[in-house]
């Protein structure tokens, strides 16, 4: 098969009829591997890792944040995809899918924000503290309520696809912008504290500076929340499909009523 | 310019409401638009101008060349009648309001401020506007409401007047005008459902 | 071009154009942080930068949701979209009178409220030159929400949801510029950011604005 048919195939799911079918064939694979890469991941890291010799048992809390806080922009990023692929190629699927995913980008962005303020507390000594990384993963869960409010408030199905994928484009541009404003005003604000703290929430975020110990059981985590993620978005956005045709119907028997 | 349509559809609210369209409107004629209320005659008209897409079909000769009065007159309470329509008059580019003015009797209305005008005064005001336009095809969608005899004669005065110099005017409306026009009917163009089992259909 | 801007500047100043309500609110506001933080004029001092770029931009908020939604109502934007003017150029025109009856004559006025506020002498400087160049960005980035919600009904608080996170940057450099200025820093690298995003958004959001636009009217 050539390069453009297999293009043209994968356009085939685009189509309403047959994303459902295949979307129920899979989905109960995603549902049983996420959960299963999940609890094991979990139990792995919860009871057969040893305590940091500095953070004590706290850092376990890293088998829930790292893998919510990865999917919070990995969904975003999704949102993003689908939404040009809406506008340039006008699949209604597309659209749904963004609008589907952005309660579980919602729900993500929250764990991921509760587990942070959560590991703070014993690290920092504060819930809450203005550090980069917590001030932009606040500002993604403004920029996700604003989403999910203009698809709520707009009627037509079509505009309000149209009007939510200019919105998730013009936001990605000013979310990557706040990204690097906070970045700068953080530092600039306490050049000589936020070394220290920049460093005591970076040593523990990324991978590279995390034990191997630690290590393979988050994989796991990360692996099951991105399978669950797919498993939702399948799930929610067969959903949409169904409430779509259902409004599409009901408008029909109106007009011709 | 003739103002071609071939085979249009269009829908409102996603809803298909008129299909299989085909007509010509040509320099110096008149059309009017009839059909039951609900049937999207002001959907077609917003189609023409090009302020939303046709579902299907094709529009040729409507570029640029369009001049659309809604039920709205698009008129501004604290301007004066003069700023209104000298507003509208250097948007379009013509400059020049006394033949509006004089058409549509406001030249004692002209230092008032539009929100002090009554409905039909408001109503000659936002006809005055197609005037100053300079564009050679009208649409106009119920240009009479709230107008009295006397104001619509004025306007069927002011549409033959369009009509002698070469223009061409689209009009929804249900009352006789005295205009020699032809009659749209677009009634039994009305858009049939699509079968109920097919289900991407069941998204449009 | 020329004729849609001096029609909203004429409209703005007319009885019931809200020019000055901006004015009014941010005088307001600036007021009543005193009653809320206290009296003390070193603290003052301290947040009077951040409260002035605050108050300005939620100044600026206000009055967004008639930029487009009173032309929408009286049916003028249909007309426009159909009239020569590319609807890039009508948001550009929008967003720029919106500028000269709100963003402007809150730059001017923030001086006078810096006084009420123990603003530091070196401070005034760098207020007025970082709200001169923060606020066009705030009225054509409000400009885009005004497009996003221009269709519906009771918009006002949607638009500020949509608005506010994308101000975040404007707000996080400009307020930067003042509050180093004030405390005699260097102010060079926020300036370049703020003028660099005024700059970017004043080229390329009306596109999306009239994108939206266009997507509202038909």
């Amino acid at each position: 098969m050539s390069i453009a048919a297999k293009a043209n195939a994968l356009w085939e799911y685009a189509n309403p009829r047959k994303f459902l079918a295949t979307s129920e064939r899979v989905m109960p694979f995603f549902w049983v591997s996420s959960l299963a890469c999940i609890v094991v991941g979990l139990v792995w890291g919860f009871f057969f890792t040893p305590d940091d010799y500095k953070q004590g048992s706290t850092v376990k809390i890293i088998y829930l944040h790292v893998p919510a806080a990865l999917m919070a922009i990995n969904c975003w990023l999704m949102m993003l995809a689908t939404s040009l692929v809406w506008l340039v190629r006008r699949h209604h699927v597309s659209a749904l899918a963004a609008r589907a995913a952005a309660p579980v980008g919602i729900v993500m962005t929250l764990i991921a924000l509760a587990t942070g303020a959560i590991w703070g507390q014993p690290m920092w000594g504060t819930w809450w503290a203005w550090d980069p990384r917590l001030t932009s993963f606040l500002i993604l869960f403004l920029f996700y309520l604003g989403y999910v409010a203009l698809w709520e408030a707009i009627e037509d199905p079509d505009t309000a696809a149209d009007l939510t994928s200019v919105l998730c484009l013009v936001g990605s541009v000013f979310a990557i912008l706040s990204r690097y404003a906070v970045n700068f005003w953080n530092q600039g604000l306490h050049q000589g504290a936020s070394v220290m703290r920049a460093a005591a929430v970076t040593g523990a975020d990324t991978e590279e500076k995390v034990s191997n110990i630690y290590f393979y059981p988050l994989l796991l985590c990360i692996i099951g929340f991105v399978l669950l993620f797919i498993a939702l978005v399948l799930y929610r956005t067969g959903t949409e499909i169904r409430a779509r045709r259902v409004k599409a119907l009901l408008a029909r028997e109106r007009v011709n009523g | 310019m003739t103002l071609t349509v071939t085979d249009l559809a269009i829908a409102r609210g996603g809803v298909p409401v008129l299909e299989g369209l085909s007509f010509a409107l040509q320099p110096g004629k008149a059309l009017i638009l009839r059909g039951p209320n609900g049937i999207g005659k002001t959907t077609l008209l917003r189609t023409l101008t090009g302020l939303q897409p046709p579902l299907a079909g094709q529009i040729t000769g409507a570029e640029d060349q369009i001049a659309y009065a809604s039920h709205s007159d698009g008129l501004k309470p604290t301007l004066t009648v003069v700023e209104n329509l000298t507003f509208w008059a250097s948007v379009f580019g013509t400059y020049e309001i006394q033949p509006a003015l004089d058409a549509y009797a406001l030249n004692d209305l002209s230092d008032r401020h539009a929100g002090n005008l009554s409905a039909g005064q408001k109503r000659r005001l936002g006809l005055a506007r197609m005037l100053v336009t300079g564009r050679p095809i009208w649409m106009l969608d119920e240009p009479t409401v709230s107008l009295d005899r006397n104001a619509v004669q004025m306007f069927a005065d002011a549409v033959r007047t369009h009509l002698g110099q070469g223009g061409s005017a689209l009009i929804a409306t249900h009352i006789d005008l005295g205009l020699d026009g032809e009659v749209l009917d677009v009634g039994p163009n009305k858009a049939k459902p699509k079968p109920i089992d097919d289900f991407d259909g069941g998204f449009l | 071009m020329i004729a849609l801007l001096l029609r909203d500047l004429k409209l703005a100043f007319r009885a019931g154009g809200g020019f000055g309500l901006g004015l009014a609110f941010f005088l307001i506001v600036t007021v009543l942080v005193p009653f809320s933080v206290g009296p003390q004029s070193s603290l003052l001092s301290t947040i009077a930068p951040g409260v002035l770029w605050l108050g300005a931009l939620l100044a600026c908020l206000l009055s967004l949701d008639r930029l487009l939604a009173l032309d929408w109502e009286d049916g003028s934007l249909d007309l426009l979209a159909t009239a020569p003017l590319p609807l890039e150029s009508v948001v550009t025109i929008k967003a720029l009178a919106h500028w000269l009856t709100t963003g402007l004559p809150l730059v001017l006025a923030a001086p006078f409220l810096g006084v009420l506020l123990n603003l530091p002498v070196p401070g005034f400087f760098w207020l007025v030159v970082s709200l001169l160049i923060g606020t066009p960005a705030m009225s054509v980035i409000g400009t885009f929400g005004a497009a996003l919600t221009v269709g519906l009904k009771r918009g006002g608080l949607l638009l500020s949801l949509l608005v506010l996170p994308l101000y975040v940057p404007t707000l996080i450099f400009g307020a930067e510029v003042a509050r180093r200025g004030a405390t005699g820093m260097e102010t060079q690298t926020p300036l370049l950011m703020l003028a660099g995003i005024t700059a970017a958004t004043i080229a390329l959001l009306p596109f999306a604005s009239a994108a939206v636009l266009r997507i509202n009217l038909r």
